[in-house]
């Protein structure tokens, strides 16, 4: 059915006033307070342990961000935990919640398309991540200058920044997510219940279900080396099925320079070779984890399609 | 006369097998209040929803202002407001902000924006709440609100689904007063009701839905005469044998029913004396009678003693 006039009406004021309610919801502040507390904490009792290896690494600022000292994780991998939880705590009611306060037909019925008001709530929810982790990075910096003494390398600052855009677009991901939930679940409890339910998978069991899994659907045969590498390889593509698989790999490129694809299961013919080490220029690093980067926009996007069509379908009578 | 400004055609709804609204033939003209009626489950929301754009027809189609509300639906709604069964606003927001929100998706800006807003807000006098969290607003005042929404935005017509449920008498009275002025303005009113009074003394013409067909149309005084076959309605209470027939007996009088112990009689005229004497003469004991011209109730309830209900 042809129709006239933008999708795009009303993006900007729908975004304008969910930014303002992300942005002044105690629930922003309880998140605000989670990840600043963790995260200082993460990278405070990493700094120590950094301090001693100053001078032998070059990228010692980067080291700030991936090392975790048992039994805490990394900030890295603080954040592969965290993000998903603001993004689903920013979309779980995004639909819904328009429906249960009754505003929807209403909202509706003003001269805009229901893409303007998925798109603006979206967005918002976007920069409203893109703030907190920009102003979580800013402030991790700040405490690696203060407790090292000494400022990023220009690379550093680069790849720390290629690290940023990837926890941003994770963080969509599962604001995508949540927002599918949002649509497809009327009670706002259960759209949040539902999307923990994937986070925890995704979080806590997925590598488990991947050792499960993989010699069922492709057995190595001991005495075979291409079975063997077969049966990786399908583990490693059922592992990358996890949003958090993807972007812990994405940030382990980006933020070490020394990782040619060893850790990422990537088997490069200068590795083979096993001539060359020691670090990657940015670039490469980029190319090397470029489909990761691509898989994580592709279910983003996969995602949103799906929350967009059947949102689109909707009756609006709550 | 000028081309209707909403026009339905064959408009039909189903839901699976269940049909909402069923071939449906409407125009509306330029400056009416129109009343939607029929008992719940008829198919008005639907017919509205239909109306804005909000919900696809399976057939049929619509003109409302000149445009189609399927593939021109931001024009539509440019100059159509709305105001749902039980309208909601975000209760964390003020009056003010809420509005100021809506101006925005309506493309106001700025001054024209504030402008349009604090006229609007005078208008339903609710000026004094505009600061105010919609939280701590009362039915009444959300209602004024819904409507200082449709004011705002400058729409030249409103459609408004059960606006008075759930006020208090004299809520009501006042927002009567409010669309009778809305009407004074040339705004073209489209409202759907459960309360019969109301419709009829703020409608030019009405339209009676029953299982997603319109029943009835017409002006309010065309339909007691059509329906009713006459347009007095007595009620009398009476106790004896046979008082019933024997009213019934009376030239003039067209039906009788019984009514919470009470007859209901419907006359051509005011007969009031021709009963009593009939009452009397058949040794009835008269113990009230009580004529008031035929309301719209009176209609709605014979036509639907006629026709089997929906819900
Ligand atoms: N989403 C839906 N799915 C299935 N049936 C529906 C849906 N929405 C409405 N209906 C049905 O369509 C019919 C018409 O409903 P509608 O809400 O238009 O009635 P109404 O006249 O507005 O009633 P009320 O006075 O209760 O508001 C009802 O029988 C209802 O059950
Ligand atoms: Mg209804």
């Amino acid at each position: 059915m042809p129709r006239e006039g933008s999708a795009f009406a009303g993006v900007g004021a729908v975004m304008m006033k969910e930014l303002a309610d992300n942005l002044s919801s105690t629930r922003m502040r309880l998140l605000e307070g989670l990840i600043f507390i963790t995260g200082a904490g993460a990278v405070y009792s990493t700094i120590g342990a950094v301090k001693e290896v100053i001078g032998e690494d070059p990228f010692i600022f980067l080291r700030v961000f991936t090392t975790g000292i048992p039994p805490l994780p990394s900030f890295v991998g603080f954040l592969g935990f965290l993000i998903p939880i603001i993004a689903i705590a920013l979309g779980f009611d995004g639909v819904n919640g328009e429906f249960n306060r009754r505003t929807m037909s209403r909202i509706l019925a003003q001269p805009i398309y229901r893409d303007g008001l998925l798109f603006g709530k979206f967005l918002a929810g976007l920069a409203t991540i893109a703030m907190a982790l920009t102003a979580l990075w800013l402030f991790v910096i700040g405490l690696g200058i203060l407790m090292l003494g000494l400022p990023p390398s220009s690379e550093e600052v680069w790849r720390s920044l290629a690290f940023l855009i990837a926890a941003i677009a994770y963080g969509g991901v599962w604001l995508a997510l949540a927002m599918l939930f949002s649509v497809i679940f009327r009670s706002a409890a259960t759209a949040a219940l539902a999307a923990l339910s994937v986070w925890l998978l995704f979080a806590f069991f997925w590598q488990m279900l991947v050792v499960l899994i993989t010699p069922i659907l492709a057995p190595a045969d001991p005495y075979n080396i291409a079975s063997q590498v077969h049966t990786v390889e399908v583990g490693l593509g059922i592992a990358r099925l996890s949003p958090n698989t993807l972007f812990s790999e994405t940030a382990l490129a980006f933020l070490n320079p020394a990782e040619r694809g060893q850790n990422l299961g990537v088997l490069l013919p200068a590795q083979l070779q096993g001539a060359i080490s020691g670090p990657l220029p940015f670039g490469e690093s980029v190319a090397l984890v470029w489909p990761q980067v691509a898989g994580l926009f592709a279910a983003f996007i996969l995602l949103f399609t799906i929350a967009y069509v059947l949102f689109q379908r909707q009756e609006v009578r709550a | 006369m000028s081309e209707p400004v909403i026009r339905a055609e064959q408009l039909t709804k189903t839901y699976g097998r269940a049909v909402a609204v069923d071939h449906l033939d409407l125009t509306i003209e330029q400056g009416e209040v129109f009343g939607l009626l029929g008992p719940n489950g008829a198919g008005k929301t639907t017919t509205i929803l239909m109306l804005l754009g909000l919900t696809e027809p399976t057939s049929g189609k619509a003109v409302v202002a000149g445009f189609d509300p399927l593939r021109q639906p931001l024009e539509v709604k440019r100059r159509v407001g709305y105001m749902p069964d039980q309208v909601g606003f975000y209760d964390n927001l003020t009056g003010l902000e809420n509005l100021r929100y809506t101006a925005k998706l309506c493309g106001f800006r700025g001054k024209d924006a504030d402008d349009r807003i604090s006229a609007a807000a005078r208008r339903v006098k609710l000026e004094y709440a505009m600061k105010k969290e919609v939280r701590t607003y009362s039915r009444g005042m959300r209602q004024r609100l819904g409507i200082a929404e449709i004011v705002m935005k400058g729409a030249s017509i409103a459609i408004l689904d059960e606006p008075t449920s759930g006020l208090d008498p004299q809520a009501s009275r006042e927002f009567l007063e409010l669309i009778r002025s809305l009407k004074h303005d040339g705004m073209t009113i489209v409202l759907s009701s459960h309360l019969l009074e109301m419709v009829q003394s703020i409608c030019d013409r009405v339209a009676l839905f029953n299982r997603g067909k319109i029943g009835l149309m017409g002006r309010v005084g065309d339909l007691m005469s059509n329906v009713l076959g006459g347009t007095h309605v007595i009620r009398i209470d009476a106790l004896g044998a046979g008082v019933a027939e024997a009213i019934a007996k009376v030239p003039g009088v067209s039906r009788v029913v019984p009514e919470g112990g009470r007859l209901r009689v419907e006359a051509i005229g005011d007969l009031r004396a021709d009963i009593a004497r009939a009452v009397v003469g058949c040794g009835g004991d008269l113990k009230m009678i009580d004529a008031g011209e035929a309301s719209l109730e009176d209609v709605y309830t014979r036509y639907f003693e006629g026709v089997p209900n929906a819900a």
